[in-house]
């Protein structure tokens, strides 16, 4: 078994047209910044992407928007990207608004082989219109379904060859039930390490999960808004 | 949680007075070991005001219990930031998850507390502030399922719009983000309770009666039998 690959273009190799990608992240914390930089040098085009936010003009998934490759977006919040505003109102982009738990909720049920469930979210709102109710204990619930990808681009801090992961602080948020719900998971790591270098009671993410992991080349991480405390 | 309030008090002298009102009001309803998931811009400002000898513990919906403050000029980590994307810092006692278990976490109902602002607020309790149709939506992120979820919810906004409409409703007139959601809603000019008997106003601003926040308000508030002077 060899899941380990020499690069993030490797890694994508068979992302073709038309695929739909789960990609980790919150704002731009968290994300496979090589894995899409690698993305945009493949040039797939009419892609779905599911991610709680679409990066910022110029970075993270704004890089895959401003070239032109994706036909429809999954998502939570989409405030902080000017470009993906113009191309929903020109209607060259479909974009999808799910709660955020009932986002990362769709995705756990996704990998965890529950179809569908029944969340109190959204009850009476737009986000349930069409979509079946049924009232439990007094109260009611709307059915969601489960969200699934071809690919999952995800981000951990540490891994190591066989796969097993490790986030950093608030660098996980949807990078773990992402990695468990698409036809294969791609894993850029900050430091890819040998098996039994990581503490086996600390691994976030199971090795059954990643079907490929790299050493990412590049983690400019950039900062969305640096908020600093005063002096003194 | 010294120097929260630094970026989020760009605002006219006036306006920051509002603020200050609403936010030291909300604070008094804190109380210890409350876990507690404060909303984007003015909610975020309570944390300057948890009272002294108080523990709480801010819940941030991107995956951490226990947000510091801000940090210090070179210690930012852009692998640690809160639900708006800010740089913060992390206390003695955090912990990290992902979205699905912080979201579990809220719709689960063991968060004792979410503030959140509102466009508009119903005495039904149904809650407006995601969307306004015609405008471009940036999306629900967590409001959906916070208000869902949470054990109690207090909105936190200024009485009218800045042209002076009522904000508080008879029925919610923009698509809405929760039915029968609001516990609690608290402005400049007053503390207001909805109840099965309509919404309850408890307290009014120090130099206002309750005629003038009836004045400035849409539905018929019902004026408690002990009304009192809002404390801030």
């Amino acid at each position: 078994m060899n899941k380990v690959v020499a690069s993030a273009d490797e890694a994508i190799r068979d992302v073709g047209d038309g695929s739909i990608i789960m990609l980790g992240g919150f704002g731009l914390c968290g994300i496979p910044e090589n894995l899409i930089r690698a993305l945009v040098r493949k040039g797939s085009k009419n892609l779905t992407t599911m991610s709680n936010n679409a990066g910022v003009d110029g970075f993270g998934v704004g890089l895959l928007l401003a070239a032109g490759q994706i036909r429809r977006h999954v998502g939570t919040y989409v405030g902080e990207n000017k470009l993906l505003e113009s191309m929903v109102l020109a209607g060259k982009i479909q974009l999808d608004l799910v709660p955020q738990g009932t986002f990362s909720e769709r995705i756990r049920a996704a990998g965890a082989g529950i179809p569908a469930f029944f969340t109190p979210t959204g009850v009476g709102t737009m986000v349930a219109d069409g979509k079946e109710t049924r009232e439990f204990d007094g109260r009611m619930y709307v059915m969601e379904r489960a969200l699934h990808a071809d690919f999952a681009f995800v981000k951990a801090w540490k891994g190591d060859r066989m796969g097993n992961l490790v986030y950093r602080k608030t660098a996980r948020n949807f990078n773990p039930m992402m990695a468990t719900a698409a036809k294969v998971t791609i894993a850029e790591v900050e430091h890819l390490v040998e098996a039994g270098e990581l503490d086996a009671d600390s691994i976030h993410t199971p090795s059954v999960y990643v079907k490929r992991i790299f050493q990412g080349e590049l983690f400019e991480k950039r900062i969305e808004k640096r908020t600093l405390r005063k002096a003194g | 949680m010294p120097g929260a309030a630094d970026n989020a008090m760009n605002k006219p002298g006036k306006d920051i007075e509002k603020r200050e009102r609403i936010v030291n009001r909300i604070a008094r309803e804190l109380r210890d070991g409350f876990y507690v998931n404060l909303g984007i811009g003015m909610p975020t400002l309570i944390a300057n005001h948890v009272p002294a000898g108080m523990e709480v513990i801010l819940q941030s919906e991107n995956g951490m219990l226990g947000i510091g403050p801000y940090p210090a000029e070179g210690e930012e980590d852009c692998d640690l930031i809160n639900a708006g994307k800010e740089t913060v810092s992390e206390m003695a006692g955090t912990s990290y998850f992902s979205s699905a278990d912080s979201f579990a976490m809220i719709r689960g109902g063991h968060v004792d507390l979410s503030v959140l602002g509102a466009m508009e607020v119903d005495e039904k309790g149904n809650l407006a502030n995601w969307m306004i149709p015609g405008k471009m939506v940036k999306g629900m992120g967590g409001a959906m399922d916070l208000v869902a979820g949470a054990r109690r919810v207090v909105v936190a906004m200024e009485h009218t719009t800045r042209e002076g409409a009522p904000k508080i409703l008879k029925t919610c007139t923009l698509p809405l983000t929760g039915v029968k959601v609001v516990d609690t809603i608290v402005t400049e000019m007053a503390y207001i309770r909805v109840t099965d008997r309509g919404l309850v106003l408890e307290e009014v601003a120090s130099g206002l009666t309750a005629e003038d926040v009836q004045r400035a308000t849409g539905a018929t508030l019902v004026v408690a039998e002990n009304l009192k002077v809002m404390e801030s």
